[in-house]
């Protein structure tokens, strides 16, 4: 990306859960950086841990090692008012608008909230704020801000949510999910809204969602997320003409194809579909997690676990036998992955 | 063309409960043809849900229903909910997005197939039995002796839709409705849930139908497309022909508000502001032209019909995209979101 220093570096990332079956591995090891005025994609299914990754950089619960460091201080070893301090910087966006606005509040309070809770500037300056931050989301402070949740429609409560997200003026978005619950139209004026923020705000994002192409709209680099580890980092147009890992071929296979004149899929296409589903975070197979599911799997991938290497400029796979080297090296073997590990700048 | 499956006419569905009556369906035409994939997009409220339901007959006593709904010669339309549900599971069988929510959490899943395969035909519970386990094979649930002794909870969601298909396929019927049956779904589940649709489709020679807020998804696997807004199909085409001629604006917008793989990043999406009318009060003319870019003055005063223009092509507007009038096809959207 830039040079500048990372406004959030995510190192060795680990969440566990312990429930009755078992630890369930939720989050094991993932690193990545967020720079300034940056959007970080972050692509995965159900149970690949997302979720429970963004809540881990927001210390919501905190993680189980690892370290989160924000703008040079790691929030892993903040407690207590220093940890709030930091943490206005770093605000969310959840799936469900509703779920996180409290239905007996106005639009008004609602968005005033944070803004008391850090004690900000006087009742009016307040005021004032709450007025700027509805108008930024497209909302009428005189028309909407008495109403209450269930007065507004499902568009309309996700722009409280992000009006709260930002009303102070936080340097870093942890959106997760945020459109999924909208109609294709609304979806497309909240994320249209995103990007309006972040060039006017210079807002940085941190933004998980399933669905690729969303993410890819969004985002400058994709991260694919799959049962709680990384598997490819780059940036968006790279990982979806270049990509490297095979989950990552078998997400981009399962998109609905749309382009003009694509009508029904072809039998052919439909057998790419990949098989089976994700192995239980419990109890997570040795070595690359993915190679239950994977084509490509060998003896290899199940000893040894893929270290994450950048096969070319800010593009990393944590793959055994990646892509790229299968149309450029016919054998694919672990010879051609030393090959291209010498190759490949990091 | 081969006779109709199911053939749909100037439905109408009015939910009077309370207030204004609400207009959620309104002079709906369709017609199902056998092992043909029809698919029925729009967004919530659109009235696709409520149009299949008015003719499975699965509404609730506050709907006022008119209109025609034949299957196979019977009028559907009319019969008691004792003589509906002759047909219910055996000649139509519907499919819906929440698994968890349609099945017993306290029941095996095995026994609730069997349930299904009885309720229908005078087998014994052993043969019952047998069918079940041969419906989940044929739904691709691997091991399925053994899943038929699990409990819902036990499954994951692909696998409980899985479950759910096997048990609307336990009467073989001919038309099967899958509402919304891969939403709640991931990506690559989603992608399986859908060619294990097509394949049984081919397999059993059913008719499909898709309801959907996704258009691609619609789209890409269905033949034919039908697009409705607030109560009306507002446009009908074979489902290739969709993205390449879309006439109706509203179909225009929705295929640009879908993010695509394609564009490049933070490119804005053309997108159209306002919401769908309210159903209690709508505007006069065309529905969609308070949000309509095309929207010209007769567009206010009068509401164009749904009119076959092309072959096999109709669709309800006064000035179509790629068809001269203001702003020309593929016009860019203003881009801003209100």
């Amino acid at each position: 990306m830039t040079a500048a220093e990372p406004l959030l570096s995510v190192r060795d990332l680990v969440h566990q859960f312990h429930t009755n079956a078992g630890v369930v591995q939720a989050v094991s090891g993932v690193s990545f950086d967020v720079y300034p005025r940056e959007t970080l994609g972050i692509v995965g299914e159900t149970g690949s841990g997302k979720s429970t990754l963004a809540r881990a950089v927001l210390q919501a619960p905190r993680p189980t090692s690892g370290s989160v460091i924000f703008r040079g201080t790691d929030l892993t070893t903040l407690h207590g008012t220093r940890l709030l301090q930091v943490r206005r910087h770093l605000q969310m966006v959840f799936q469900d608008p509703f779920g996180s606005l409290d239905p007996k509040w106005t639009v008004r309070h609602l968005v005033a909230e944070p803004l008391v809770a850090y004690r900000t500037g006087d009742r009016t300056a307040r005021r004032q704020r709450v007025d700027e931050v509805l108008e930024l989301v497209g909302l009428d402070p005189a028309v909407h801000g008495r109403r209450r949740p269930r007065e507004l429609s499902g568009g309309q409560a996700q722009r409280v949510a992000i009006a709260r997200a930002v009303a102070l003026s936080p340097a870093l978005l942890v959106c997760d999910e945020p459109v999924s619950s909208l109609d294709v139209l609304i979806q497309a004026q909240v994320l249209n809204l995103f990007e309006r923020l972040r060039t006017e705000l210079g807002l940085s994002y941190l933004f998980i969602a399933h669905d690729l192409a969303l993410v890819k709209q969004v985002s400058d680099r994709v991260a694919v997320m799959y049962l709680g580890k990384l598997c490819e980092v780059g940036p968006g147009e790279t990982v979806y003409r270049e990509l490297l890992h095979p989950y990552t071929r078998a997400l981009l296979d399962s998109v609905p194809d749309t382009t003009p004149g694509a009508g029904r899929a072809a039998p052919d296409q439909i057998s790419k579909v990949i098989s089976g589903e994700p192995p239980s975070p419990i109890d997570p197979p040795s070595g690359c997690r993915f190679r239950t599911r994977c084509p490509r799997a060998a003896e290899l991938c199940a000893a040894e676990e893929p270290p994450m290497r950048e096969l070319a400029s800010g593009h990393a796979v944590a793959c055994h036998f990646p892509l790229v080297e299968a149309a450029a090296k016919q054998e694919g073997g672990p010879a051609a992955r030393a090959t291209s590990r010498s190759d490949g700048k990091i | 063309m081969t006779e109709a499956l199911l053939q749909v006419e100037d439905l109408q569905v009015t939910f009077s409960g309370g207030g204004r009556p609400v207009r959620a369906v309104d002079g709906v035409s369709y017609s199902v043809y056998p092992g043909q994939t029809l698919a029925i997009v729009g967004e919530s409220g659109s009235g696709k849900t409520v149009s299949c339901r008015a003719v499975v007959g699965l509404l609730p006593p506050t709907a006022a229903i008119s209109g025609s709904a034949t299957f196979g010669g019977t009028q559907l339309i009319g019969l008691t909910d004792e003589q509906l549900r002759r047909h219910r599971g055996a000649d139509i069988a519907m499919v819906f997005q929440d698994p968890t929510r349609s099945l017993n959490p306290t029941m095996r899943v095995g026994p609730q197939i069997a349930e299904a395969v009885r309720a229908h035909r005078p087998v014994s519970k052993p043969r019952a039995r047998e069918q079940a386990i041969d419906l989940l094979r044929l739904v691709r649930i691997p091991l399925p002796e053994r899943r038929f002794e699990e409990y819902p909870h036990q499954l994951s969601g692909g696998m409980r839709q899985r479950v759910m298909i096997a048990i609307a396929l336990a009467c073989r019927p001919r038309l099967l409705i899958a509402d919304e049956a891969t939403t709640a779904l991931d990506v690559t589940t989603q992608a399986q849930i859908m060619e294990l649709l097509l394949e049984l489709q081919a397999e059993l020679g059913m008719a499909l139908m898709l309801i959907s807020h996704d258009l691609a998804l619609a789209a890409s696997y269905a033949d034919e497309v039908i697009v409705m807004y607030a109560g009306r199909i507002v446009e009908q085409a074979p489902a290739s022909r969709l993205f390449s001629r879309v006439r109706m604006p509203y179909t225009q917008a929705l295929l640009e508000a879908i993010p695509r793989l394609e564009h490049p990043a933070h490119a804005p999406l053309p997108v159209i502001g306002g919401r769908p009318p309210d159903l209690s009060a709508l505007p006069v003319g065309c529905s969609f032209a308070p949000r309509c870019r095309r929207a010209a003055d007769d567009c206010r005063t009068t509401e164009p019909p749904l009119t076959e223009h092309e072959p096999g092509h109709r669709w309800a507007c006064w000035h179509p995209v790629g068809q001269g009038g203001s702003g020309g096809p593929g016009q860019p959207g203003n881009g801003g979101e209100k």
